[in-house]
């Protein structure tokens, strides 16, 4: 409501400007006039125009980084070759990219359900004090910096690992927990979000005709919640793939395709950590490629986003 | 064979056995690292300086660099992400093409991995404007990555004063700037704050990016062009190299301390921006 009528303040405002009420204020320039006004939006259009400005610029700097050493070598040679060895000038990173999508798929598993759960539960189950208390904590969740996550798994995910289920700790598992813990809020807020975006006459409507809230739940709230749903879990696998510093610390880093989920794996956004210190040239050139390969990813998953919330909203119409 | 009312019942525990699973995670998290981070902290591990890369005494200059950076980061975001809100909200026509690009570039900002941003800090500040691993690079670079939620809450703060607002000052003479400096800014004020305060909860926490931006280095940062070392990176350093596991429980704590404090403010604000009739 309130957007239309802004939408209908800016349209008359640029009609406004045409006649300036305060004509001394005016400045004469050589080919058209300067007012205080203008010269204002001017500065403040040029504030909205960093952000585009910046993507122009990350794009550049990075794929002029990077891609030269893909074409040099093969797009396909750098993606599938399992062999990371900087030092014999070869630059695969297949086996990194197996690491993250291992790291990334072996995450969502488990927090996916769980994510969804609880958003169900905490839109629909929980009494409102619980449900607050609940948002809260998620909240907090959020807003651990991926370093903390780590170092906890480090320290306790870790030896538990080593101790109970045997290898040295530092494993495709390790990284999986912390990471799906880590994804956790994303899921579970959005997804809470849209389940109450889901309106209430359909629950009404389901309750009216006998099924108990259960079957109202699986029939009608969460098919009707689908497309937010399905965002929230992209953007969770989105922030799986590009987090570094918490899978860095847990994951053992060998540049080895892993063989079980007990067995250490390095990802991609890992070996730009652990490399960017020390690499020149080539090496270099190959970690900023892995970059752009991780831009571009992510990338397709926000284009994806869109679409399902385009999507979305034609299926609410 | 489960009724129709006993099968209810078990998904019912089922859900309220997930919700309080995310509340144990989150529970037993911050209460380990507590119990074994209470013990390190004290005034002295706050203020002393760290000595043997950080194997004995404090942490102060890495609280002092984590200040340092994001006071810097948010001169640099916040008049750009207010500005450009404000040009969104009330000079660009929603349907614009330009409007819309911007709120794109925003939308992707905002996803793409802190990495990629330490990358690009690194190649375009660091070498390519030759700043060097500095505070200013990580800063520059922090800029980047909050500007996304500089703006947004700021467009939403924005938003939410009422158009009434604009129309009385309109009609009392002002004109268009005046208007947005003398009553629309001020009301979207605590918005704006809420904005400020969720942005240095994520600059108190990055590492990846400043790794690659700022340096790690341990000694006090004299200027803008000094490399430094945050909180954040210091726990990484310390956990990762084994320097000192109690010293990186200290750390930890401190971190945690910090962020919930954060949470508080941006809680306590967004509940003050949110005034009858008019939610965000």
């Amino acid at each position: 409501m309130a957007r239309t009528n802004l939408d209908a303040w800016g349209a008359g405002w640029s009609q406004a400007e045409a006649k300036p009420a305060d004509k001394s204020r005016q400045v004469s320039g050589l080919f058209f006039r300067v007012t205080p006004e203008s010269l204002i939006e001017l500065l403040l259009k040029a504030c909205a125009a960093i952000a585009i400005l910046t993507i122009v610029l990350i794009s550049i700097f990075i794929f002029a980084r990077g891609i030269p050493l893909i074409w040099k070598i093969g797009w396909a040679d750098f993606i599938f070759n399992l062999k990371w060895s900087p030092s014999h000038g070869s630059y695969g990173i297949g086996a990194m990219l197996a690491g993250s999508l291992l790291v990334t798929a072996s995450s969502l598993i488990w927090s996916v359900p769980l994510g969804i759960l609880t958003a169900i539960f905490m839109a629909e189950i929980a009494p409102p004090k619980i449900g607050n208390m609940l948002g809260r904590m998620v909240e907090l969740l959020a807003g651990i910096p991926s370093v903390v996550f780590g170092f906890f798994g480090l320290i306790v995910i870790v030896p538990f690992i080593r101790n109970y289920l045997g290898g040295n700790g530092m494993s495709v598992l390790a990284g999986a927990i912390i990471l799906g813990i880590m994804i956790l809020p994303t899921i579970i807020s959005i997804s809470r979000d849209a389940i109450r975006a889901v309106p209430g006459e359909y629950k009404e409507g389901s309750l009216a005709l006998g099924a108990t809230h259960m079957q109202s739940i699986r029939g009608v709230i969460l098919p009707a919640a689908r497309s937010g749903i399905i965002t929230a879990v992209i953007l969770g696998m989105g922030r799986a793939i590009g987090e570094t510093m918490a899978v860095v610390m847990v994951t053992g880093n060998s540049t080895m395709l892993p063989s079980s989920i007990l067995s250490p794996v390095r990802t991609m956004t890992s070996n730009i950590v652990l490399e960017m210190g020390y690499a020149a040239g080539d090496h270099q050139a190959a970690l900023f490629a892995t970059g752009a390969m991780l831009f571009i990813f992510i990338m397709i998953l926000n284009l994806v986003v869109s679409f399902s919330i385009k999507a979305g909203k034609n299926y609410a119409d | 064979m489960l009724t129709s009312s006993g099968h209810d019942r078990m998904i019912r525990c089922f859900l309220w056995f997930s919700g309080l699973s995310v509340a144990a995670i989150l529970f037993i998290i911050v209460a380990y690292i507590a119990i074994k981070g209470l013990s390190v902290v004290s005034l002295d591990f706050i203020m002393e300086a760290p000595r043997r890369a950080g194997k004995e005494g404090g942490i102060s200059t890495t609280i002092v660099s984590t200040i340092y950076l994001t006071l810097v980061s948010l001169c640099l975001a916040v008049p750009l992400g207010v500005g450009s809100a404000i040009y969104l909200e009330e000079y660009a026509r929603r349907s614009s093409r330009f409007a819309g690009l911007v709120n794109l570039a925003a939308e992707t900002l905002a996803g793409i991995p802190s990495i990629v941003f330490g990358l690009f800090g690194f190649v375009f500040f660091v070498i390519y404007l030759n700043l060097g691993w500095s505070i200013i690079s990580g800063s520059l670079t922090m800029a980047i990555m909050i500007l996304p939620t500089i703006t947004r809450t700021s467009q939403e703060a924005i938003l939410s004063v009422p158009i009434q607002y604009r129309e009385n000052s309109l009609a009392l003479g002002a004109s268009k700037w005046q208007t947005v400096r003398r009553v629309v800014l001020p009301s979207a004020v605590p918005g704006i704050i809420t904005g400020i305060i969720l942005s240095i909860g994520r600059a108190v926490g990055e590492t990846a990016a400043l790794i690659l931006t700022a340096g790690s280095a341990l000694g006090m940062p004299g200027g803008l062009f000094d490399p430094a070392r945050t909180m954040s990176v210091h726990l990484y350093v310390l956990a990762m190299e084994g320097i000192s596991m109690e010293r990186a429980y200290g750390t930890a704590f401190l971190i945690i301390v910090l962020i919930m404090v954060i949470n508080y403010l941006a809680n306590l604000s967004l509940s003050r921006m949110t005034n009858p009739g008019r939610r965000i």
